[in-house]
């Protein structure tokens, strides 16, 4: 079943589909330009335009179902941006409307809940300004018809991801963790931006609606490069191999933008460009291939890191990205696995949200702790944050008929259909999952008290809980609203084509069977490891995988040595030949100059017989010759 | 053949007297070989059919700008000679190598330039030398010569106001000069009154005739202390005015006064009035010690002639 | 005949080329350019015979106009440095230099 057309549209609120970008974008000004005046009820301000934003988009979608489902890809022209070449609109299809759901209802909450917990930080405002920054660039991103509103998009969000990563400056970790994620984000960027220069290289265009049918007209090397450029950008902002290494270091930041850009939201959207772009993949295989490895290459390495993090913000940042890995093997499939991609996009967005948030929770009980050696027992004194973190861990390992159990296992099913090597991979990955989270949920709230002697763990209040509460509710039932009936499938048919096939759900498939046996075989393990046994306070050495997936894979000192010592030297090289051979020409052009002048300045005694004598000497010698030469 | 005679007297007088101006030391000398070298040139311009350059050689040159050396020199100091000794180094070498071959350049080089006989003026002067040059100087050049009457009204005002001296204080008026000399009287017992005047009235000079205290003896301080030693060297000072003298010289040092001598006189001269400079003629001749000027020993003036004697 | 006078001619401004350079008093320096000036002017004057022109002599009687000019000024110069430095030497003017 292949995308539906484009229609152009006006009127409803799909005609003022702008406005989800400009409530927080005024939102953001107001408080930036505002200042300190709007100290006291800035973050207000923030939650009510998150959740005008929200109101619009969910009256756009209601009025998007009101379409028969071939009239669902509408265009809104905005304006002409160079007139008769580049025009900005605004699309909403099935494919962004779902994101502008996911965006707008998962950062309201998450702006209700950084009200509490940002309750303490004197620059509150300035973080919501940053938040309402980030979800307008965020829309901007999922709602732009052609590639450079999405780069601009996409540049916005790099930039709320900086200044959100280095909100707390004054630490030097938080501060070059935001250089290091803005600097890989540049590598990814370049290749998005080629890529971009090569789609009007070959399209004369960089709309969507005029990129997309006329895609399989171009030849298969120039898409592949297309796809292989689109990927490079992808990876860069979805933290996959091998641009991951900012996405660990990010956690530097607030644990809300943890959750909603490290998690949710922002990090997701290479899957959203890869998906986007299907037209492109599916006219070169070797780009999708390519596509598939890396996720699953992505998956396994994330999982592999978060086994051995003792940071529980960092092991969930491992897991955000394996399951994006997840999401980029589906994307990389096609039409079968665009939807499971999707659909396993939203339910993460809930669930890992809840995570962070609860795992946000807990560090807002334990004075920011992050290390989980030091927590232990939380059950007890945070019920709510307990329940609600124990339905996102189950949503994520794949408990049966939780959001993740759906949508991972789609995933998986149309993997194995697709290759069967990949397909095992994620098995085994799905594996290491259940591993992990067991270990993250056994430590932090299983077994004996760990705890500082300064802690005093408590519940965190309300405006904290609600969210997590209604986050968790979405990692229930989700999924199987989603994929049971193939409801979202048939939802997303005329944004991105569906296959002629449309998969049944079998619970009791044999890689579904292996998959769990897996998981509980992971939970087991780590139980007894850490849930049963007792936890040691200082990590054990450990053998020589532990420090691998502890170092995350060498992939800082990979880099190092390729990018960072090269470049070095090739920084001193460039100061030594500066130094000695610019600085030395010249200097030594000047003191050359400046000693023969030394010397030759004798020459000027201030004797006006002496200088009479050159010029008399001189006349003598001018005769002399023009005497020869008028003899010659 | 007269002419060829002319030239070699006055080229030789020329030279010799080019050489001198170069090699004289004293200035005045350079001026008058100057001098001399113009008037031979004059008598050249005139053999060769310049009458008019060579009246105007004479009257400007030899005239005017000879007249204004000499004045300056007279500004600067006639008596002067310049020594000559070089201290350049390699500076006299050199140039005489310069000049040698310069010469010898101009020599060959122009001297060789004419081959045929000469033209002569007599075509070129129908009407007279001067009326000839008048022609072309008020035609063909006129414009150069109204830019030269420029030149020289530029010259002279130039003149007047490098020459000009900015007077900073007012010109001191007689009044002031009188208050000035009772000051000077007042602070030191310097006499204000003038020294007294030569025994005679310009008949014989103050050596001969001193003028004479009540007694009927010499004063010394109408002895002009330089004169005197001048004729003492000669021998020819009055052996009475001598003893009067030293006897003075003699007073004084008793006295305790630290009073010059007369050679000591001669050294510290003029230097003596810092105050106003203009009584520079007044008091260089009479120069006294001040001390030994008291109301008493000013000598008065020799009521005539034969008292004198 | 005529080659003689130009002959003299150069003698003359040698000897007074090579005065200017070593004399030291000023005004005898001066006095040496006028003998060069003097010497070109003879120069001029046995050309206008040779050439049987008139314009030798024209320019020998603008040269005298401006040397004369020129001695005025000169001497003004000599008179005003002798004034303020109490000396005629062109060594002892040696300030401006290195």
């Amino acid at each position: 079943m292949e995308p539906a057309e484009f229609i152009q549209h006006s009127g409803g609120a799909i005609g003022v589909a702008w406005l989800m970008i400009a409530f927080p974008l005024v939102g953001a000004a107001i408080l930036l330009l505002g200042g300190r005046r709007t100290d006291r009820f800035g973050h207000l301000v923030g939650v009510v335009m998150a959740v005008a934003s929200f109101v619009v988009a969910a009256l756009a979608f209601v009025q998007l179902l009101g379409f028969q489902p071939g009239e669902r890809r509408r265009l809104i022209p905005l304006y002409d941006f160079i007139p008769g070449m580049a025009k900005v609109g605004l699309l909403v299809d099935p494919l962004s409307i779902s994101f502008c759901l996911l965006i707008t209802f998962v950062g309201s909450l998450i702006h209700v809940y950084s009200i509490g917990y940002m309750a303490h930080d004197p620059n509150r405002r300035r973080f919501f300004a940053y938040l309402n920054l980030f979800v307008a660039a965020m829309l901007l991103l999922v709602l732009a018809d052609n590639y450079v509103a999405l780069f601009v998009g996409w540049e916005g969000v790099g930039l709320a991801s900086y200044l959100l990563i280095g909100f707390w400056q004054h630490k030097p970790s938080a501060a070059t963790a935001a250089k290091k994620a803005f600097i890989v984000n540049r590598v990814g960027d370049f290749g998005l931006l080629i890529g971009i220069f090569t789609i009007f290289a070959t399209f004369h265009s960089l709309a969507f609606a005029q990129v997309f049918p006329a895609a399989h007209g171009a030849s298969q090397g120039t898409l592949t490069a297309i796809g292989l450029l689109l990927l490079v950008g992808a990876c860069g902002k979805s933290a996959q191999l091998p641009l991951q290494s900012w996405l660990l270091d990010a956690m530097e930041g607030p644990t809300p933008v943890s959750a909603l850009i490290h998690a949710a939201t922002m990090v997701t959207a290479g899957v959203y460009l890869i998906v986007r772009s299907g037209a492109v993949f599916q006219g070169a295989e070797t780009a999708q291939l390519v596509v598939t490895i890396v996720g699953v290459a992505t998956l396994l390495a994330g999982a592999i890191i978060g086994t051995a993090k003792d940071d529980i913000k960092k092991a969930l940042a491992g897991s955000t990205m394996s399951q994006i890995g997840y999401m980029v093997l589906a994307a990389g499939i096609g039409p079968a696995g665009y939807a499971f991609a999707i659909a396993h996009l939203i339910t993460h967005g809930f669930f890992k949200a809840d995570l962070f948030l609860g795992a946000g929770s807990v560090m807002h009980g334990m004075n920011d702790e992050v290390d989980m050696r030091k927590y232990g027992g939380l059950r007890k004194v945070m019920p709510i944050t307990f329940v609600t973190f124990l339905i996102g861990y189950l949503a994520i390992i794949g408990f049966p008929l939780l959001s993740g159990y759906f949508t991972k296992d789609g995933i998986i099913e149309t993997a194995m259909e697709h290759n069967a090597v990949l397909g095992w991979l994620a098995v085994i990955g799905a594996g290491v999952t259940g591993f992990y989270m067991s270990r993250l949920v056994f430590m932090t709230f299983f077994g004996a008290k760990r705890w500082e002697a300064t802690a005093h763990p408590h519940e965190s209040p309300a405006v904290m809980t609600w969210p997590l509460i209604i986050l968790s509710l979405g990692a229930i039932g989700l999924g199987a609203f989603l994929i049971v009936g193939n409801r979202f499938m048939t939802f997303l048919a005329p944004a991105v084509g569906a296959p002629e096939e449309l998969p049944t759900f079998n619970p009791f498939s044999l890689t579904g069977l292996v998959t769990l046996a897996l998981v509980a075989a992971g939970a087991a393990f780590a139980w007894f490891r850490y849930g049963a046994a007792e936890v040691p306070a200082v990590a054990p050495r450990g053998s020589f995988l532990t420090t691998f997936a502890r170092r995350d894979l060498y992939g800082d000192a990979l880099n190092e040595a390729l990018f960072m010592r090269p470049g070095q030297w090739l920084t001193r090289l460039a100061v030594f030949f500066d130094n000695r051979g610019v600085d030395g020409l010249v200097n030594g052009l000047a003191a050359g100059i400046g000693g023969s002048s030394g010397r030759l300045r004798r020459i000027q005694t201030g004797f006006v017989r002496s200088y009479a004598l050159s010029i008399f000497v001189g006349a003598a010698l001018l005769a002399g010759a023009w005497l020869v030469v008028g003899n010659l | 053949m007269g002419e060829s005679i002319t030239f070699w007297v006055l080229a030789v007088v020329s030279v010799v007297a080019a050489l001198g101006l170069v090699f004289s030391r004293r200035a005045v000398y350079s001026a008058l070989m100057l001098g001399v070298v113009m008037l031979s040139l004059a008598v050249l311009y005139a053999v060769q059919d310049a009458p008019f350059l060579a009246a105007v050689q004479i009257i400007v040159y030899t005239g005017a700008v000879m007249m204004l050396f000499l004045f300056v020199l007279m500004l600067v100091g006639v008596d002067s000679s310049d020594s000559l000794v070089e201290t350049i180094k390699g500076q006299r070498f050199w140039a005489i190598v310069a000049g040698l071959a310069f010469a010898a350049l101009l020599a060959f080089g122009i001297g060789n330039a004419f081959v045929a006989a000469p033209k002569g003026l007599t075509a070129a002067t129908q009407g007279g030398n001067v009326p000839s040059l008048a022609q072309l100087i008020f035609t063909r050049h006129v414009f150069a010569f109204e830019v030269t009457s420029a030149l020289l009204i530029t010259a002279a005002l130039g003149a007047m106001v490098l020459a000009h001296r900015e007077r900073t204080a007012p010109k001191a008026t007689q009044r002031d000069l009188s208050r000035q000399r009772f000051v000077t009287f007042g602070r030191t017992g310097k006499n204000p009154a003038p020294l007294p005047g030569p025994g005679t009235y310009a008949r014989h000079n103050a050596i001969d005739m001193p003028a004479l205290l009540p007694d009927g003896g010499v004063s010394p301080l109408s002895v002009n202390r330089y004169i005197a030693r001048h004729e003492a060297e000669e021998g020819t000072l009055p052996p009475e005015i001598a003893r009067v003298l030293e006897q003075d010289d003699l007073e004084r040092r008793s006295n305790g006064h630290s009073t010059p001598t007369l050679a000591e006189d001669a050294r510290s001269g003029p230097d003596t009035e810092p105050l106003i400079e203009d009584e520079d003629d007044e008091a260089a001749p009479h120069d006294q010690p001040d001390e030994a000027v008291t109301a008493g020993r000013i000598a008065p003036r020799p009521r005539s002639e034969e008292d004198g004697k | 005949m005529t080659t003689h006078y130009l002959v003299l001619s150069a003698l003359l401004f040698a000897i007074g080329g090579v005065g200017v350079l070593v004399r030291r008093n000023a005004i005898v320096v001066f006095m040496c350019v006028e003998l060069m000036l003097n010497a070109c002017n003879l120069a001029f004057v046995t050309f206008a015979r040779q050439n049987g022109n008139l314009d030798g002599q024209v320019i020998a009687f603008f040269v005298m106009i401006v040397a004369a000019a020129e001695v005025v000024i000169g001497l003004a110069i000599i008179v005003t440095i002798f004034r303020t430095r109490r000396s005629a030497s062109v060594d002892d003017a040696s300030l401006l230099k290195y």
